[in-house]
């Protein structure tokens, strides 16, 4: 299965965590694993989710995500995990 | 599982350190495009290039985009021109021609850059080679997005000492052609010893003959990166400095790695190489000059600035060699002038000379690159300092190059601005001293004792 990362950072507020969720779950996004920290007062969260099921385009749903990311002060990555992969692990 | 921590360092280095891929280069062989005729040269490699290169650019976008990385450059090398050309054209016009069919299809497809208007004529000219140097000048003054290159040594055959002496009157007129635009022509216009046929890296990307028909190259950077990783090992020992730039190339040259796999994927053109060079920009924190700096030096061109950058370039090809099935091009350090702010405030302090620069240059990567020097600088000077540059690649085995911008009109202490990735660059003094006998003697240097292997 491939996975994408979906990175979250930005100033800590309510209601980032269901926004975010709401969304992926409109998309058939299915979340494996969530950790979220708090780093100097910014909010900061990543997640690992499962993007098999989705009808949009990847693309699209990146630029909605980057959409939504503005509309709550947020700034919202949506990466495929080979390139952490790649990186971090031989 | 990945984690949160890895996934912050590798958006770190891409938000706030200018990590990027800088290009990728798809090489398309031209051979099969020769014709007697002229007219049906064109049209066939108008066809062939776009054919190969219309999706290029959408697909570097759509990988950019998936894994959030930038990719700076789409370009497009081809066969050497002179080659391609030799049938056809019976005048330096007949060439113009094809480098503007090369312009024609460049904006069509979308990349900023396309290679290849280069001969390979490092033991010997033949007509077509000389006539294709000939029409360099107006070649370039006429087209946007045409390079060029001409490769006029190597280790194996020694130096083409006429082909020297012609490049100095090439890049005279070359600027000459291009004066209203602060000689930009001289920009896109690399000579070379030891050329590599696969380099992704503009102005000297072509496609050589001995590479497949269509090839993905790709090129990374990351000096930023670099310089960030080394700021956390201030006052360390050079064991602990050396293990801090492998660690950082190998994780650069990984992404460059998938990038290639992927757009050879999508395009389905084999992969390549990846070309691990650290390639600055004129964008602040984008620069090698500061690594230089980080690594101890005051300004680059300071006293221990050549020992810096050779363990630089080498713990730059320690790294990158395992994070890639496949290494080549010129894969090293650039110290191109204009492109790096480091350097540029460097030249200003007045720390980097001209001949500290070619010292360096028998460590870097490359050569004496993007480098602005008095617009009345003698054509027998420029080719006096290209026989001393490829000296150095052809003793070293090394690739080494030459892109010097004489910029008619302007002298020592006046800036020139080239615009964009090719920046700006105060024009540097050069060594006023004839070499004119020494051009002036013709044929070519022989190869090295060190080169007769067999």
């Amino acid at each position: 299965m491939k996975k994408t990362i979906i990175t979250v950072v930005g100033k800590d507020t309510v209601g980032i965590i269901a926004r975010v969720c709401t969304y992926l779950a409109q998309n058939q996004i299915n979340i494996l694993d969530i950790s979220q920290t708090i780093v100097q007062g910014y909010f900061n969260m990543m997640m690992i989710v499962d993007m098999n099921h989705i009808q949009k385009d990847f693309g699209v749903i990146v630029e909605e995500l980057v959409t939504l990311g503005e509309s709550i002060g947020v700034i919202i990555k949506c990466q495929k995990e080979e390139i952490f992969n790649q990186m971090h692990r031989i | 599982m990945i984690n949160i921590f890895e996934v912050a360092e590798t958006n770190e280095m891409i938000e706030k350190e200018n990590l990027d891929v800088r290009t990728i280069t798809l090489g398309i062989s031209l051979l099969d495009c020769i014709d007697s005729d002229l007219k049906l040269l064109n049209e066939k490699i108008y066809q062939k290039v776009y054919d190969a290169a219309k999706d290029l650019v959408a697909t570097g976008e759509q990988i950019a985009r998936e894994y959030g990385i930038p990719i700076v450059n789409k370009r497009i090398a081809v066969t050497p021109i002179a080659l391609v050309g030799g049938a056809a054209c019976r005048t330096e016009e007949d060439y113009v021609g094809i480098a503007k069919t090369l312009d024609k299809v460049a904006h069509e497809a979308g990349v900023n850059f396309i290679g290849g208007y280069s001969a390979l004529v490092s033991k010997g000219m033949t007509a077509a080679d000389e006539k294709l140097i000939r029409s360099i000048p107006k070649a370039l003054a006429v087209t946007e997005r045409v390079c060029s290159s001409v490769n006029v040594g190597s280790t194996k055959t020694g130096i083409n000492m006429d082909a020297v002496k012609l490049m100095g009157e090439i890049i005279k007129q070359t600027a000459q052609a291009t004066k209203d635009a602060d000689s930009l022509g001289c920009a896109k216009l690399v000579v070379f010893c030891n050329a590599p046929d696969d380099n992704p890296f503009m102005a000297g990307a072509f496609h050589g003959v001995t590479e497949a028909d269509k090839i993905i190259n790709v090129g990374v950077s990351g000096p930023g990166v670099v310089k960030t990783a080394l700021s956390r090992v201030r006052g360390e020992n050079f064991e602990v400095l050396c293990e801090t730039i492998k660690k950082t190339a190998f994780k650069v040259t990984r992404v460059g790695q998938l990038v290639a796999k992927e757009a050879s994927r999508r395009l389905q053109v084999p992969f390549g190489i990846v070309d691990l060079s650290l390639a600055p920009t004129p964008a602040i924190g984008d620069s090698v000059a500061d690594i230089l700096c980080e690594i101890g030096l005051e300004h680059a061109g300071a006293p221990g600035t050549t020992a810096a950058l050779a363990l630089l370039n080498d713990c730059v090809k320690k790294g990158g060699v395992m994070a890639s099935s496949y290494v080549g091009g010129l894969s090293g350090a650039f110290i191109p002038v204009s492109e790096d702010q480091g350097m540029i405030d460097a030249v200003n302090a007045g720390a980097l000379t001209l001949e500290k620069l070619e010292a360096m240059t028998c460590v870097c990567s490359v050569g004496l690159d993007m480098i602005a020097i008095p617009g009345d600088t003698k054509e027998t000077t420029i080719s006096g300092i290209i026989a001393d540059e490829m000296a150095i690649g052809m003793v070293n085995q090394k690739t080494t190059a030459v892109r010097l911008i004489p910029v008619i009109g302007k002298g020592v202490g006046e800036t020139v601005e080239f615009g964009g990735l090719l920046g700006y660059a105060p024009i540097m003094p050069v060594n006023s001293f004839s070499c004119d006998a020494f051009v002036n003697r013709g044929g070519r240097i022989p190869a090295p004792i060190h080169s007769f292997k067999n």
